[in-house]
């Protein structure tokens, strides 16, 4: 039923937008645009009709690029995108993606006024229910941070949530934040309105054509072949969404897009006896995981469950989206909160369970960059079950980054480079989803670690930390010790030890940090990322003369702390350099920079043979020796000596038995 | 329940009565189905509501009072002459001309378990009379499932990249003892050197010795037996230049399940001997290497060793001992081996290995993959006949026992039904002191004339999965006895596709409103829940095993009291289980066949 409806209304409505499309081409109507031709070349081939494809669309062209192709394998907007409940919430939990949501929001906005096409918009604001202290405080924090961007939002007692909804209960909420400007849209006729509007642009949209793979040549994107032939492009967009990890593999040379699609239910009701008002808030009520908003005057309930269920592990065409089977038994929880939280829907009529697949990545941030790897291949994926809050402000960074080489805010937590190739196996994506989904509606507080797809790299004296009582924590796919819980102390569970006030493990790392301050410890860093630049002539020096701001023509021996910064003065990474001979230099950066740091530097590397980068991560494990008293260890160690005339500071030292002394660092071969 | 109605609806789980007249002199007893304490008391018909047992309707420990008023029956009644007095499973029976008085409680705990002196029961049940006090005392759902529990075992074979390549999905593995310490046994293992799959169960009696060392090396000689002729060279090599061997076997082991260190090297000595020998013998002309033959080839090397290290024995003295526990005790073994469609079961002793084949409508059927070596076994009956003399033919098999002995007609160890009567003499005369003190070992079977009477040789079957194929049970006779194969089948097939087995709801075009679902959700979990109880199928089929009702349903009152009887006595309502589910990999199978 609900199937048909939806379909008839887009009919309706996006009859027009066709017709725009089509004439926009050739004056031909849409059922003979399949037939058409695709164009030789073009500058930019978009592939995805999704909210996410239209939206990098959009932009591009109101940047200015006209010579844009957008490829969709099967309707426009057909996918998760004309599933997804469409929720637009800018209570998020990065600053980034509050600006990306309050950006989408501002315009979907005016987008019917600019294109003549209903997209359903409707400024409803939402609620965030709090059951416990904890929530609300973790509240607190969302709300403070939409302030100060300028997102006005408040935090309301259970009187005024009752007043601002009818049907909700809530005798057992202690507190709620209203987020009056959110609002609720319809997310097909959103992207069909942007489509349509990039359309009039001068972008070219063709349906029903797949993208089979991405032609590269030396590590830059030529072309693309489809199955109705081929297109040459300088730049590509990967916004295929749960395909999008599938369709990066198909390349010569793979691009890895660490993404997994889980399946996902809402429900939607008839409408009410008295029909909901269309301007009803929409309820989130994290700690019951679900979420409602009204629709068509009964409500749409979804909502995030303990036991996802991953889907298209093996990979699946999208046909078999739409014969996705409801599961009313996985269903029950998140139907029993409902009713918990608005129990007079109980004599209300069920008209469907939907079930429509979303797509999580390993760390709940969507994925938002340029391959390491392949330039001139874009990707655009992995909302985390928020693209529709995204979609307007996500598709703007990407078309900035194309078009000005970088997007006007820092979106490093999103970049595609945060991932090693390591996150990137089907196993590892199934088992960490299981743990993302669920994480949506739990209480985040700070310092988490997933505890799922761990030890993916561990240093050679993992056994020997653990045996000592490390607890470990995991960066960039790398097992790294947070602290050592001495013998005689137990700390609480995992699941208790969620807290915002001060956690069980402070004093341990307190004694911990003092031991550093005034005696001597030794840290095992050896997740840092290790670099090796070495040349025939001068030109290792010249390169990183040209990349990083400090000095590094400095005595052999030295040390230098610097950063690399990119043409507008930001940092880039931060990092050590070694000088190991006159033409070789060592380069030790934070662990989570081995994707970007070396994408960076072959970037701007010159072409030549006698300059050789190389990365030695794995060749080698450091020690950070550190503390007023770590000479007096070193010297206990080393013949050679170790007073401040010898080894003053900022000084490494290369012996016969190849051990790397620093007076900060110590490097084991 | 009654314990009385409990006593009488099982069989007798004992294997091992005595024969007639054997305890005529030394232990008056009770004779006969009505008055047997031999410990298989499921056999023994009590009569309900018999004068002499008025405190069977207590509830537990009513079973320590049982056995009361019983030995008093049987004082008054040496005129039935016959008593039965065996504690332990296979074998029992000191020799008859033995005084009453030098039956004594072995100090060994190993020898504990060869016979126990009537003294002691008396003592025991006096005791025990006096300290139970008739309340009612139930273990509570969390206590039953720690003890259900205790022992079982999970192995998933680990997915290559999101998919699963291998024929076995995984299986579940469980034991439950009745005996203290448990004699059953079992192993697992992947074949690392050649494919395949190696599972057993293995049931000991007369002690755990051999099924322990059997549990050990089994698989080993199995493994060996498999490898192509390079293989071994290669190995031996490397034992001969001291280089790191290449690992033969990847166990999959509960923690419970241990190997013992001592012995380790003889082990591997004997181990070595063979492979040496199959390299030897190897004429290089048949590169094809017949699963079934190295099963038998492995199980009967192995028990060959198990003599023979008897016989030679060994300096250090702890391990001249264990070599002679081990050989002195028995062990049956049913060992299956997958790699592929291709299954193979060996069978030596009364374990079974049952197939779960699920038929196009749904249902459930079992398939028998092995045949019990006893008395029930008219093949065996006949092969035994026709093995030795005519004029032994009512003597080799008597009351359903080998030599009126023991129940398995097949075994490992067993040196009493092996050896000729002068070298069990002189083993143990040359043995240790306290094989010197057992009166059991010294005790030849009687009618003993041509022996061996016993045999290791495995029984092979060849089965070829099909997608239709869903699990193997792999179980000793604690399970069979207790439960039907169909029932066995049923219980782990709903157990396994449980999930599949509510239908999906859909609304359609019904009108259903959030409540009515709601409801109705709610009572389908409920359901679910009591069905996943268990995460493993074998602990499921030992909770059905043990706690079924007349109904075929588990009744949580009589599994709390089968699983609070004190040590000493569970033995006699139960056996040992020990239980491995294999769950095959219907999609691999199929591909299997799709490919030919």
């Amino acid at each position: 039923m609900f199937h048909r409806l939806l379909s008839v209304v887009r009919r309706q409505r996006t009859g027009r937008g066709w017709q725009n499309w089509s004439s926009g081409r050739s004056g031909a109507s849409a059922a003979e645009a399949h037939s058409v031709a695709l164009p030789a070349q073009a500058q930019v081939v978009i592939c995805g009709g999704g909210i996410m494809g239209t939206s990098v669309a959009y932009h591009l062209s109101k940047m200015g690029w006209k010579d844009i192709v957008l490829l969709e394998q099967g309707r426009l907007a057909a996918g998760s995108t004309r599933f997804c409940a469409g929720i637009l919430s800018t209570a998020r939990h990065l600053s980034i993606e509050q600006k990306m949501a309050d950006y989408s929001n501002k315009l979907y906005q005016q987008l019917e006024q600019e294109t003549g096409i209903q997209t359903g918009y409707i400024r409803t604001g939402s609620i965030f229910l709090a059951q416990t202290q904890d929530r609300l405080i973790s509240l607190k924090r969302i709300n403070s941070r939409l302030n100060v961007i300028g997102i006005p939002s408040e935090i309301i007692s259970p009187k005024k949530v009752a007043e601002l909804h009818p049907l909700l209960n809530v005798h057992d909420l202690v507190g709620a934040m209203h987020v009056p400007e959110d609002a609720v849209v319809s997310s097909a006729d959103v992207a069909l309105a942007l489509a349509s509007a990039a359309s009039q642009n001068g972008v070219q949209i063709y349906d029903r054509t797949s993208v089979l793979h991405v032609m590269v040549k030396k590590g830059q994107v030529t072309g693309v072949e489809t199955d109705k032939g081929q297109i040459e492009c300088q730049y590509f967009v990967n916004c295929a969404g749960q395909w999008a990890y599938e369709l990066g593999l198909s390349n010569e040379e793979p691009v890895s897009i660490p993404l997994h699609a889980c399946e996902h239910f809402y429900l939607l009701t008839r409408p009410l006896e008295t029909p909901l008002q269309s301007n009803t808030p929409t309820i989130v009520d994290a700690d019951g995981r679900i979420y409602i908003r009204n629709w068509q005057g009964g409500i749409l309930s979804g909502g995030f469950e303990k036991n996802p269920k991953p889907i298209f592990t093996e990979g699946k065409n999208q046909l078999e989206i739409q014969n996705l089977q409801e599961d009313w038994d996985h269903f029950e929880p998140l139907l029993s909160s409902l009713l918990r939280r608005m129990p007079e829907l109980d004599t209300l009529e069920i008209m469907k369970l939907v079930n429509c697949p979303e797509t999580f990545t390993p760390d709940m941030r969507c994925i938002l960059g340029e391959s390491p790897l392949v330039q001139g291949y874009f990707v655009l994926a992995g909302m985390n079950s928020a693209g529709i809050s995204f979609g307007g402000g996500a598709g703007r960074y990407l078309a900035e980054w194309m078009v000005h080489g970088y997007p006007s805010e820092n979106i490093w937590e999103l970049d595609l480079k945060r991932f090693g190739a390591l996150q990137s196996s089907r196993t590892f994506l199934r088992h960490r989803v299981m743990e993302v989904m669920p994480l949506l509606y739990d209480l985040k507080v700070p310092r988490w670690d997933f505890q799922t797809g761990r030890q993916l790299r561990t240093s050679p004296l993992y056994d020997r930390l653990d045996a000592q009582g490390a607890r470990w924590m995991e960066k960039h796919g790398f097992e790294r010790p947070k602290y050592f819980v001495p013998p005689d102390k137990d700390l609480l569970a995992l699941e208790q030890s969620k807290t915002f006030y001060k956690p069980d493990w402070f004093d341990i790392v307190e004694s911990e940090v003092k031991c550093c301050k005034e005696a001597v410890c030794v840290i095992d860093m050896s997740s840092f990322t290790k670099f090796e630049i070495t040349s025939t002539g001068d030109q290792a020096l010249e390169v990183l003369q040209y990349l990083f701001s400090n000095d590094l023509d400095v005595p052999v021996g030295h040390i230098v702390h610097t950063g690399m910064l990119n043409e507008g003065g930001g940092y880039e990474n931060d990092c050590s350099i070694a000088r190991l001979s006159k033409r070789s230099f060592f380069m030790i950066s934070p662990t989570d920079q081995q994707v970007h740091c070396w994408a960076w530097l072959k970037k701007h590397m010159p072409e030549d043979s006698n300059l050789l980068l190389e990365d030695v991560t794995w060749k080698y494990t450091a020690l950070n020796l550190i503390g007023p008293r770590a000479v007096d260890v070193l010297s206990e160690l080393s013949y050679a000596p170790m007073t401040p005339d010898h080894f003053p500071s900022l000084f490494c030292k290369v012996s016969a038995n190849k051990v790397l002394f620093s007076s900060f660092l110590l490097v084991l071969l | 329940m009654s314990i009385s109605a409990l006593l009488s609806m099982g069989r007798c789980c004992c294997r091992c009565c005595c024969p007639r007249g054997l305890w005529m002199l030394s232990a008056p007893c009770c004779d006969d189905r009505r008055m047997c304490v031999c410990p298989g008391p499921r056999r023994i018909g009590i009569p309900v509501g018999s004068s002499g047992l008025p405190l069977f309707s207590d509830a537990m420990p009513a079973p320590a009072q049982l056995f009361f008023p019983l030995l008093r029956n049987c004082e008054l009644s040496r005129i039935y002459g016959t008593a039965c007095y065996c504690h332990h499973k296979h074998l029992c029976c000191p020799p008859p001309y033995l005084p009453q008085s030098r039956l004594r409680y072995s100090p060994h705990p190993a020898y504990a378990t060869f016979c126990r002196p009537k003294e002691s029961w008396w003592q025991y049940t006096q005791g025990r009379r006096y300290a139970s006090t008739p309340q009612k005392f139930y273990l509570t759902p969390p206590q039953v499932n720690s003890i259900l529990k205790a022992n079982e075992y999970s192995f998933k074979v680990p997915e290559f990249d999101g998919k699963n390549v291998s024929s076995v999905l995984g299986f579940d593995s469980n034991q439950l003892p009745a005996n203290a310490p448990i004699e059953d046994r079992r192993s697992a293992a992947t074949c690392l050197q050649t494919r395949g799959m190696l599972l057993g169960v293995f049931d000991g009696h007369a002690g755990c010795a051999c099924s322990q060392a059997v549990s050990e090396r089994l698989f080993y000689y199995i493994a060996v037996s498999l490898l192509p002729h390079e293989t071994l060279l290669e190995i031996e090599n490397a034992v001969e230049s001291g280089r790191a061997l290449l690992p033969i076997l990847q166990w999959h082991k509960h923690p419970n399940d241990y190997f013992s260190k001592e012995a380790s090297k003889l082990y591997f000595n004997s181990l070595r001997t063979y492979w040496q020998e199959l390299i030897d013998l190897n004429t290089g002309e048949s590169t094809d290497i017949d699963v079934k033959e190295a099963l038998i080839n492995a199980f009967k090397r192995l028990d060959n060793d198990i003599s023979l290290e008897a016989q030679v024995g060994d300096p250090n003295s702890f391990l001249n001992y264990l070599v002679l526990r081990v050989a002195f005790s028995g062990a049956t073994a049913c060992v299956a081996h997958v790699d592929g469609v291709d299954l193979h079961v060996a069978n030596t002793g009364d374990s079974r290995a049952m197939l779960g084949v699920q038929e196009e409508d749904g249902s459930w059927s079992a398939v028998t993959l092995s045949n019990d070596h006893n008395a029930q076994n008219e093949r065996e009956l006949e092969r035994l006949k026709l093995e030795h003399p005519k004029n032994e033919a009512k003597s080799v098999v008597k009351q359903d026992r080998l030599l009126g002995l023991l129940m398995p007609f097949r075994a490992f160890g067993d040196v009493k039904f092996k050896w000729s009567i002068d070298l069990q003499k002189r083993v143990i005369e040359s043995g240790p002191d306290q094989l010197n003190d057992n009166e059991y070992t010294k005790f030849i079977p009687p009618n003993y004339y041509t022996p061996p009477y016993l045999t290791a040789e495995p029984e092979v079957t060849y089965h070829r999965l099909r997608p239709q194929d869903k699990f193997l049970v792999l179980a000793t006779d604690g399970l069979w006895e207790t439960m039907h194969r169909q029932d066995v089948v049923r219980i782990v097939g709903e157990y396994l596709t449980g999930m599949h087995h509510q239908q999906p709801i859909a609304v359609g075009g019904y009108k259903v409103t959030l409540g009515q679902m709601h409801g109705l959700l709610t009572e389908r979990r409920a359901k679910m829940s009591s069905v996943f109880e268990d995460q493993n199928a074998a602990t499921h089929l030992i909770r059905h095993a043990v706690g079924n009702n007349e109904f075929g349903t588990v009744d949580h009152e009589r599994l709390s009291k089968m699983l609070s009887l004190p040590e000493e006595l569970a033995r006699m309502y139960r056996d040992d289980i020990t239980i491995i589910v294999v769950q095959f990999n219907s999609h691999v199978v199929g591909a299997y066949q799709n490919q030919e």
